[in-house]
């Protein structure tokens, strides 16, 4: 038997990247789609809204873990050999996409209807009024929500662990399994994900709490 | 494509899903009461406990909000035993699931608490009801139905979240789903089913929390 030294615990923290890259990726595309999402939640056309909000609720009613082996080993059967990394990213995206549209969509709908009224009275057409004048108000409203999302993303990265794609969750399996000390490994683990989502927790309340601050000052003016 | 889907072997098999939706099902509705029984005590304690107990408190909501239930589950199943602290799959399972749980829905009550107008504390005081009594008969009630939606849909996902017991061989659907998936080599077919059963037990847990929040807190109120 092995003990678990050095090495060992510079194995995991070096699989923290796969961990922290995968969390960015699926942010970054699944924020795209995301956004995508919200805006034809809010659209006039109640069968584009009908089809957002369906997405949306397949994909919040339905286990992370079922989407990775749909997408892991369904879409393999149609030809198409997807490596890990293809497979997950797309599974991560579609996921978070589903989370942020609907984050979104909320803080979107958050900015009253007056504002929408004054933008129309002005005579800007639906894409200015929408990115000109509800999108950067709605934007301050979302960033606290969208980092709090972030914590759960990097959480919900330990999932892919278990189709074999290795990150920190993954990377701790192989340590323990090399060294039969599941009481070091895995304490080991938790603790760097703590480290990785502690501090954007805190600053999703610190950011919370601030907005709130200026709510309240900008409502007595 | 070349892909002939065969859902007759999966249906053949139905019984056994089934089983194992029963289980989820089981395991999820012991982790809701549980798990609110440890929400409601902690977030007692995390207000109006002694400083120490208020700090533990405090550690744990954090610790468990910010580390991965698959990293819990194996502490529990995989480091614990080194304690000496043995159980099987599913008992490791659902001490994940309620330690879990307990956790997101201890901040969440906690929020409720704190959504009760201060008069009625006062008039609690006014009354001479201890601390305890006026958490119990003034405050918990409007609390509880203050973030009612909020509860339902953490534990929608608990239920959902609970997928993953499977890596710790507990014999939930998930695991049902692999069995099968490795003995008819119809992966797309089983999981397709196996995430349809998923969605229909979320919906229709839904709907019973709905009905729950009608009877509970709208009717209720009228009598």
């Amino acid at each position: 038997m092995r003990l678990f030294g050095l090495n060992d615990f510079l194995f995991i923290l070096s699989a923290t990247r796969w961990t922290i890259l995968l969390s960015l990726l699926a942010f970054a595309l699944g924020g795209l789609l995301g956004a995508v999402i919200a805006v034809l939640r809010i659209s006039r056309f109640s069968a584009v809204r009908l089809a957002a909000a369906s997405y949306v609720q397949l994909f919040q009613g339905t286990p992370l873990l079922m989407q990775l082996f749909l997408i892991y080993y369904g879409l393999s059967l149609f030809g198409l050999r997807l490596d890990a990394w293809t497979a997950v990213t797309i599974a991560y995206t579609i996921y978070a996409a589903a989370f942020l549209g609907d984050i979104w969509r909320g803080c979107i709908q958050a900015i009253p209807k007056e504002q929408w009224e004054a933008s129309r009275a002005l005579a800007l057409g639906y894409a200015h009024q929408l990115f000109l004048v509800i999108m950067p108000q709605a934007v301050r409203i979302a960033i606290p929500p969208t980092v709090g999302f972030l914590v759960q993303l990097v959480k919900a990265t330990a999932v892919a662990s278990i189709i074999g794609f290795v990150e920190l969750t993954r990377a701790g399996q192989l340590m323990t399994n090399a060294t039969f000390q599941p009481m070091i490994v895995y304490p080991i683990v938790a603790v760097l994900y703590l480290s990785l989502c502690w501090p954007l927790s805190v600053w999703a309340q610190h950011l919370e709490k601030r907005f709130r601050v200026e709510n309240v000052m900008g409502r007595r003016k | 494509m070349t892909y002939v889907f065969q859902f007759g072997i999966v249906f053949d098999r139905f019984p056994e899903l089934l089983e194992g939706a029963l289980l989820t099902i089981r395991l999820a509705a012991m982790a809701l009461v549980l798990g609110l029984i440890v929400a409601v005590t902690c977030a007692y304690l995390r207000m109006s406990g002694p400083k120490p107990l208020r700090v533990l408190v405090g550690a744990y909501v954090e610790g468990i909000r910010n580390t991965p239930f698959l990293v819990q589950l194996y502490i529990i199943f995989f480091s614990l035993p080194g304690m000496g602290i043995r159980m099987d799959a599913n008992q490791a399972a659902l001490v994940g699931m309620v330690i879990n749980f307990g956790a997101y829905a201890t901040e969440i009550v906690r929020a409720g608490v704190q959504s009760v107008p201060a008069g009625q504390i006062e008039v609690g005081l006014a009354l001479g009801l201890k601390r305890l009594q006026i958490y119990r008969f003034i405050v918990l009630f409007p609390a509880i139905k203050a973030v009612f939606p909020a509860l339902a849909s953490q534990f929608i996902l608990l239920l959902l979240g609970s997928s993953v017991v499977s890596a710790i061989s507990a014999n939930e659907l998930t695991a049902i789903a692999n069995t099968l998936q490795s003995t008819t080599f119809r992966a797309f077919e089983v999981y397709i089913v196996v995430t349809l059963m998923y969605l229909a037990i979320a919906v229709a847990f839904r709907g019973l929390f709905a009905a729950l929040y009608w009877c509970v807190f709208v009717r209720g109120r009228e009598r």
